[in-house]
Formats: C-alpha cells, sequence, structure tokens
C-alpha cells in the first residue's frame, strides 16, 4: 500500500516536465548564446578581441559601479530607519504604510522618471520654488546627481520591503531579554536589531544594487548624454547606433560575472533566509 | 518628541516617493502642453486620450500579454512548483537556482540573451520574427519564477500528510490533487499571478529587446515619446491607472479588515453561546 503511494507521489515530480524543457530553452541556452557570441566574430571565428576591447570602457564600468554604490547607500540610509519605524507601529496599520510604498511602482516607472526630469530642469517647479525664496537657479537635471537620485527614488521600495520584513519577524522576546540585562535603547538597537536584521539587509543591498548597476532609462533620462552607465553601452550594441551584439554580449558577460562576484562577498554575510515573499 | 520626528521622517519619505506623481497628475489637467507651466484646468487630454489609436492599442496589447503571460506561467509555475516538491534534493537544488538566473540577472541581460535567442533561432529556422510571439515567450519566462517564488512557501507549509490522507479515503490521484493540495496553496497562486501580471503590465527593459517593431507595449511608446516630448494624454493615462489601483487596493484592504471584525464578533458570540 505504501509503496503504491509512494509511486503515485514520485509520478507528480513529473508535473515539472514542462519546465525544465522551458528553462533549457528559455533560460540556459539563451545565456550560453551570451557566452559563445562574448567569443566570436561576426563571422563566428573564435577570438578574444571583444573582451580585449572592453578594456577601453573601462571608465564606464567605474563611473556606473561609483553611481550604483552610492545610491545602494543612500537607499540603505533612507530604508533603514523607515523600515523601522513602520516596524514599530501597530500591525493593523502596517500593511497601509507598505501598500503607499508599493504604490508608486503602479505607474510606469518611465513616467515617474520623467516627472522628476519636470521637477529638476533648470526652468522646473524645484528652481521655480526655490527661486521664490531667493536660491538658484541650481543647476540639477544633466548631472550624476540627477542620475543618482533616479536611481534612489526607484530602487528604495526594494530596500525597505526586506529590511520590514525582517524586522518584524524579530523575536520580542530577543530584546525584552536584552533590556532585562541592563542594555538601553542604543545597545540594543546596535547590538541585537540591526544584527537580526542582516538578512533583509543584504536581500535590499542585492536588490537595490542589481537594477543600479544595470539601467540604461535613468541615466539617458536624468544624466543626459554624458553620464553614460553600462546598461547604455549593451542598448547601443544591439538597438542603438553602434550595431555588434558580439561586443555588446561580452559587456553582459562582464557585467554579470562583476554582479556575481559582488553577490557572492554579499552572501557571506547572509544567512540565507528567505525574505522577499511578502 | 521622539515620535514626532519619526512621524516627520515618515512624511518626508512619502513626499519624496509621491512628487513626481503628484505632477504627472496635475499636469494631467493642465490646458498647455507645458509639463511645467500652469495654464488653466482642462479635461481634453482625457477625451484625447480615448481618440488616440496608438496608445489605446499600445494599452490592448500590453493588457494582453500581461494577462496570457501571468495565466500561462501562473500554470507552469504551479506545476512546476508541486513537480519540485517531490523530488530528491540534488536535482531539485539544481533546477532551484537555474529557476532563479531570471530573478537576480540584470534585465537587461535577460533580454539581450533572448533577443539573442529568436534572432539566431530565426536565422537559423528562419520565419521568426521578433513579434508578439516572441514578447509573450518573454515575459513567461520572466513570470514563472516569482510564481514558483510565491507558490513554493504554501507547498512547504502544507502537511504532506494531507494528499495521502485524501488517497486513503478514496480520492483518485487527480480528485486528491485538486480537492486538498490545489485548496491548501490558492493563495499563493493567486499571489503569483498578481505578482506575475503586475511584473508584465510595468515591463520595459525586456520587452524593449523581445518585442520588435509591430507589437508595442505602453512602455515602449512612452520610452519614444520621452527621446522627443511626451503627451499630457499619457499623463491622463496613467492618472486614471493610478486611481484604478488605488480603489482596488483600498476595496480588497477594507473589505479583509472587515471579514477580520466580523469573524472576531462571531467568535466572541460562540463563546457567549
Amino acid at each position: 500500500m505504501n509503496r503504491v503511494k509512494n509511486k503515485q507521489k514520485n509520478k507528480l515530480k513529473y508535473l515539472s516536465g514542462i519546465y525544465v524543457f522551458w528553462m533549457i530553452v528559455f533560460t540556459v541556452i539563451p545565456l550560453l548564446l551570451i557566452i559563445y557570441f562574448s567569443f566570436t566574430t561576426t563571422e563566428g571565428k573564435f577570438t578574444f578581441e571583444n573582451i580585449k576591447n572592453i578594456g577601453e570602457f573601462t571608465p564606464v564600468f567605474l563611473s556606473s559601479i561609483k553611481l550604483s554604490a552610492i545610491s545602494t547607500i543612500i537607499c540603505l540610509l533612507l530604508g533603514y530607519p523607515f523600515a523601522y519605524i513602520i516596524s514599530k507601529i501597530k500591525a493593523s496599520k502596517q500593511m497601509i504604510f507598505i501598500i503607499f510604498i508599493m504604490l508608486p511602482m503602479w505607474i510606469n516607472f518611465l513616467l515617474r522618471t520623467y516627472a522628476w526630469m519636470t521637477l529638476l530642469e533648470n526652468n522646473g517647479i524645484i528652481n521655480k520654488l526655490l527661486s521664490l525664496v531667493g536660491i538658484g537657479p541650481v543647476h540639477m537635471i544633466n548631472t550624476q546627481g540627477a542620475v543618482v537620485l533616479g536611481m534612489v527614488y526607484n530602487f528604495l521600495p526594494y530596500m525597505i520591503i526586506p529590511i520590514f520584513n525582517v524586522i518584524t519577524k524579530i523575536d520580542k522576546s530577543c530584546i525584552e531579554a536584552a533590556q532585562d540585562l541592563g542594555a538601553n535603547h542604543v545597545r540594543v538597537m546596535t547590538r541585537v536589531i540591526f544584527p537580526l536584521s542582516m538578512p533583509g539587509i543584504v536581500s535590499g543591498i542585492t536588490m537595490v544594487f542589481v537594477p543600479a548597476v544595470s539601467t540604461f532609462i535613468i541615466s539617458t533620462m536624468l544624466g543626459g548624454g554624458s553620464n553614460m552607465m553600462i546598461g547604455d553601452l549593451i542598448e547601443l550594441q544591439f538597438l542603438g547606433g553602434s550595431y555588434d551584439p558580439n561586443l555588446g554580449s561580452a559587456l553582459s558577460l562582464v557585467m554579470m560575472v562583476l554582479i556575481l562576484i559582488s553577490m557572492g562577498i554579499m552572501n557571506e554575510f547572509d544567512t540565507g533566509e528567505d525574505v522577499m515573499a511578502l | 518628541m521622539k515620535k514626532f520626528l519619526s512621524k516627520v521622517y515618515v512624511a518626508f519619505i512619502f513626499l519624496f516617493l509621491y512628487a513626481p506623481i503628484a505632477v504627472l497628475v496635475v499636469f494631467s489637467f493642465n490646458n498647455s502642453k507645458s509639463r511645467s507651466v500652469w495654464h488653466g484646468f482642462t479635461m481634453k487630454w482625457y477625451a484625447e486620450l480615448f481618440r488616440d489609436e496608438a496608445i489605446i492599442s499600445a494599452f490592448g496589447t500590453t493588457l494582453l500579454v500581461s494577462l496570457l503571460a501571468a495565466v500561462i506561467a501562473t500554470l507552469i509555475g504551479t506545476m512546476a512548483a508541486i513537480g519540485f516538491k517531490y523530488m530528491r534534493k540534488t536535482p531539485r537544488t539544481v533546477l532551484m537556482q537555474v529557476n532563479n538566473i531570471p530573478m537576480l540577472n540584470p534585465e537587461i541581460v535577460t533580454g539581450v540573451s533572448l533577443m539573442l535567442l529568436f534572432v539566431y533561432v530565426g536565422r537559423v529556422l528562419g520565419g521568426v520574427e521578433l513579434s508578439f510571439g516572441t514578447l509573450l515567450l518573454a515575459h513567461i519566462t520572466f513570470n514563472v519564477p516569482y510564481v514558483i517564488l510565491n507558490v513554493m512557501p504554501k507547498l512547504k507549509q502544507m502537511d504532506s500528510h494531507l494528499y495521502e490522507a485524501a488517497l486513503d479515503l478514496g480520492c483518485k490521484p487527480a480528485q486528491a490533487f485538486f480537492k486538498v493540495v490545489l485548496h491548501e496553496i490558492l493563495p499563493g497562486i493567486v499571489s503569483g499571478f498578481i505578482m506575475a501580471f503586475t511584473l508584465s503590465f510595468d515591463d520595459f527593459v525586456i520587452s524593449y529587446f523581445t518585442s520588435g517593431a509591430k507589437s508595442q507595449t505602453l512602455s515602449i511608446i512612452i520610452y519614444a515619446m520621452t527621446r522627443k516630448r511626451i503627451s499630457p494624454k499619457i499623463n491622463a493615462l496613467s492618472t486614471i491607472m493610478f486611481v484604478v489601483v488605488f480603489v482596488l487596493l483600498l476595496i480588497v484592504n477594507l473589505r479583509k479588515s472587515k471579514d477580520n471584525t466580523t469573524t472576531k464578533k462571531k467568535q466572541k458570540g460562540m463563546v457567549k453561546l
């Protein structure tokens, strides 16, 4: 009887058959194609040329990493206190705040970024407000600062949600125990709450850094032409003016390796918990 | 004082998040194409929106691709999650790693790699070109992992003896699945579907690389406009969408809290009885 049941249970694993096939065709093979294109010429001959040519673009890589690292740090500094404050209010009200954090994501992000252009322009709304109090005009659009602002704006929710999820799950008795043992507010914060929220911080950092370092819209719209990022370079090779899928693939490959390395470093701090599901 | 400071802080963050949205909404009523100078109130952009065939057809394409992709991804993803659960550990770990790739990879890499696949296959096999079909395939591919992400935890929570109990009580495997397993994991399936639909609806990067010229989504039209000048009609459309989502969320949450209070009242009544 038991064996029959186990057999029936085992049959259930075949339900994943379609998806396994799907993953091979639409996830694994495309990635192999990227590797293949990275190491071949347009005629299909093996070459290291594409990878070598990436050396020219080192400044673009460095500035992409710099801008997205700054944005990630600002997201963490802004997002952590916010997540902490929200986790302290009544559970019935928390959901409303979280909904209002997610709601802007329902407006097309191109439009939200475009609205920032309106705000930041030289004769835009912020400069008009500033001129009322006698400051300005401050040049904001088409600067690195504007790109960072755009990234922080677009990716802040991805930092807040995982941190919030982790903080609300911290066992209250841990905090009480620390207080009973004589820890003051600051010590409870630095020694108990902050270390226990590490998994949320780690996944927040990856969820902000990865889309930030690979973006090509925010830098085009808010940075003007002068603040190019890796994403812009890749887009140019596939759909833009300088059509070269082989170089584009090599750029994508190097970017993926960079991200893998930084995620590997981040995972050193992680306890391996799943914190994204709401 | 501390409470006051945290209120100010929360207000500041919300101001930051909603300032551009407020700009967008206000200027959808502006009686001019200017996006920083106010020329008086008008509803004309809303009227013109419904007469603009390009926008309406892009909206239709977006809705169709997100609905189809979400439905298919939910089916494939739910089946896959159940399959993964009953697998041995090693193949499961390997497959879950592959499943995570589209979530961890930058969107642009997913988009570019799928574009290479479609264009390359198109060249080798002939007849395949970027179209609604490739757009749909790409959307399903990035949706399924999020369905699995939502269904997996529910499967883990489910008592695995439930299925066996159903079989013992005379259910056929299919019956046991639909009556017991599906019932248990339904909340995960629903949230997976909603997440997939949202991601599809909002997607720009992957659609940009896989859709071709004929089947343009809203995001792609908007992107083309940002290079020249965005028509206030788009502001009008996103204002409408924002209000619809807001009202839907409000209704869902009010009903939830109402349900909670009525069940609590019922429970109290039971105790009294």
